[in-house]
């Protein structure tokens, strides 16, 4: 580790989230990062109400790339079905906050559907990991299950398909989820449009600390080593198996989280969640970002959305077609995606000039 | 007394049988020779199936039209392949990633070049005797048998077929021998492209021509290859009758949805015991028996 080039007082605090498996070890990239936040934190008081309505979507949306960053640019593991998880993890909460209407069933539902995504993901991780399916077949079979949840809540209409009061809704989908909130009976904390904007960045900037802990940890060095050459690591003596396994259900929790975020910010979900066009989009956010970015994913993921946001607004049907056309180009062009570029770039042109630390370096480094 | 049920399960095998293997064929070679994952491919099937509709709304007689859609995809698989598909040899999840991006742009371009549907095209041959369907059902299940006939033919008795497989296992060694190897990635990835066009024209009539069109033939055919293993045609012949016989068997009993589930279910128990597929569990067999000999 190079941090030691410049410690500042808070060396100590940036440390664990620092080491080789990580872009911007610097205290540039720490200010840019406290900077960006900022400006999201502000985003609701600068533009008011709808910014904050529409921005925790978009946040959302960044915690499901993160999720799939973590299993595929760490651990190897193309997932095309992280929408399972972040789609039954809305439905889970929706099934337990409509049937216990106070905050008990808002707070119930949270960790129920956390449960539910994080078992689904166990599962189905045991299932492929445990049975030697690997590489591609991974990544069919998680499409295939994304497809197939897409075609049994579909056929979900009738009044049948209900659990309690919550109704399954079919292809309208389950509506009057209740929002976010944390308390017991009417005891307790609602969670409103803006304040649910502040949890959802809460949640993303928690969730993004904590990956980069633990990739830098020493399970994390294990999750690359299991990327890098899978046999050689076992030789080693590392259950990789397992390692995979846990990865997958640990990007399964995550995305079961950006689920409840979503569907509570909208009171909303419908099976298209699940559907091969919201299948694509964390893939397209991780590629375009770079998967081993979790920070470029985040970035890809919001302007992607904000993109497609504008482009819906102004009734342009282009969106899909630019967004595929972008996913072909980057990946043709330039693999890793573009956050590793970026930094590649940065490095570069810190090499080449004699003051290492200058600050525009370290803002440049920051859009990472 | 049980005559007609079982008529009726057979047909029902038959039907499905014939849309699992048509619906993979085009995906196990492409795959199975050069090792791309098309994801495209249900978007593949999507331009067979509106050349064709397209060609019969402007007057040609049904069979012609099928035949323009086979060409059509052929050729557009040839440009694709041409200009993105050979960057990503070597590159599996690149390329299942790219071919996603593709499929995206197409669904969408389809959508705003053509409007929610294409025009329709009516069942031609009408409808069977006994049995409650038709009989171009059956022409589809014997067009399945041929075209996997022809592609073994293809593959094993053509000089074509030995250099496109011998390119496939050893490109340097291929090349050495003057094979050219690049018309034959070309060359494969236009038939599997053209097969792909193949199953969109003849299921044109019997399925509505939908932008989406092409997802109603993803599950099965990715199901199908990853239980049929790496070994293309017996691999498909293998999993669409497994698959197609339980899908057949829960349909009867339990109506349609109940099949699709339970084919799912059997598909993923199965790649949960043979990971490799039932052509890998195949050779590892023969493997065991070679050396106990």
């Amino acid at each position: 580790m190079s941090v030691g080039s410049s410690d500042g007082p808070l060396a100590g605090l940036r440390r664990p989230f620092e080491g080789p498996n990580t872009m911007g070890n610097t205290p540039g990239f720490w200010l840019g990062f406290v900077v960006a936040v900022a400006v999201l934190a502000a985003l609701p008081v600068l533009f008011g109400y709808y910014a904050a309505e529409i921005g925790a979507v978009f946040l959302a949306y960044a915690l499901l790339g993160v999720s799939l960053a973590f299993i595929w640019g760490y651990c190897g593991i193309l997932s095309f079905g992280q929408v399972v998880f972040f789609g039954v993890g809305g439905y889970a909460f929706g099934v337990v906050a409509i049937n216990v209407p106070t905050l008990t069933g808002a707070t119930l539902g949270l960790l129920a559907a956390i449960a539910v995504s994080t078992c689904f993901a166990a599962a189905l991780g045991y299932f492929m990991f445990y049975g030697g399916v690997r590489n591609v077949y991974v990544t069919i079979l998680t499409l295939v299950v994304a497809l197939v949840l897409y075609t049994f809540m579909g056929q979900t209409a009738g009044g049948e398909w209900a659990i309690g009061d919550a109704r399954l809704g079919g292809f309208n989908g389950m509506s009057g989820v209740p929002d976010l909130g944390i308390g017991i009976g009417s005891t307790g904390l609602e969670i409103g449009i803006v304040a649910h904007y502040y949890v959802t960045l809460g949640a993303l900037v928690a969730t993004y600390l904590g990956l980069r802990a633990l990739v830098n940890s020493h399970f994390g060095y294990a999750m690359v080593a299991t990327r890098e050459d899978e046999s050689r690591t076992e030789m080693f003596g590392y259950n990789t198996t397992f390692i995979k396994f846990a990865a997958f259900t640990i990007g399964g929790a995550i995305a079961g989280l950006s689920g409840v975020l979503f569907t509570t910010q909208n009171n909303y979900i419908d099976p298209s969640v699940f559907g091969i066009t919201a299948a694509a989009l964390p893939v397209v956010w991780a590629s375009v970002g770079g998967r081993t970015s979790l920070l470029g994913t985040v970035g890809a993921a919001l302007a992607i959305q904000f993109l497609d946001y504008q482009l819906a607004l102004s009734g342009s049907e282009w969106a899909l077609v630019i967004i595929g056309s972008l996913l072909v180009f980057v990946v043709l062009v330039m693999p890793e995606g573009v956050a590793p570029r970026l930094r590649d770039i940065v490095v570069d042109y810190r090499s080449s000039e004699p003051t290492p630390a200058d600050a525009p370096a370290g803002t440049e480094e920051v859009s990472d | 007394m049980a005559a007609p049920e079982l008529l009726n399960l057979g047909f029902e095998f038959v039907e499905i049988f014939a849309f699992i293997v048509l619906a993979t064929v085009g995906l196990a070679v492409i795959f199975g020779m050069m090792g791309i994952i098309n994801l495209a491919h249900g978007e593949f099937i999507l331009v067979g199936a509106y050349a064709t509709s397209f060609a019969v709304a402007a007057g040609l007689p049904l069979a012609v039209a099928m035949a323009v859609g086979v060409v059509a995809t052929a050729a557009f698989g040839l440009v694709l392949e041409r200009f993105i598909i050979r960057r990503l040899y070597g590159r599996l999840l690149d390329s299942m990633v790219v071919t996603w991006g593709i499929s995206l742009v197409m669904i969408q371009l389809t959508r705003i070049a053509f409007g929610n549907t294409a025009p329709g095209v009516g069942i031609p041959f009408g409808q069977l005797p006994v049995v409650d369907g038709p009989v171009y059902y059956l022409v589809l299940a014997v067009i399945a048998v041929g075209v996997l006939g022809g592609l073994y033919a293809l593959f094993t008795w053509t000089d074509f077929g030995v250099r496109a497989r011998a390119t496939m296992q050893d490109e340097e060694t291929a090349r050495s021998m003057g094979v050219d190897t690049d018309r034959m990635y070309m060359a494969t990835f236009a038939i599997g492209s053209g097969l792909a066009g193949l199953t969109g024209a003849l299921y044109a009539p019997v399925m509505t021509v939908t932008p989406e069109y092409g997802t109603s033939f993803l599950v099965e055919s990715f199901v199908a290859v990853v239980v049929g293993g790496s070994s293309v045609l017996l691999g498909t012949i293998l999993a669409s009758g497994f698959l197609g016989t339980v899908n057949a068997a829960f349909t009867n009993l339990a109506g349609t949805f109940m099949g699709q589930v339970a084919m799912l279910v059997a598909a993923i128990v199965a790649i949960r015991l043979m990971p490799d597929g039932i052509t890998g569990l195949l050779s590892d067999l023969r493997e065991k028996w070679g050396e106990s000999e």
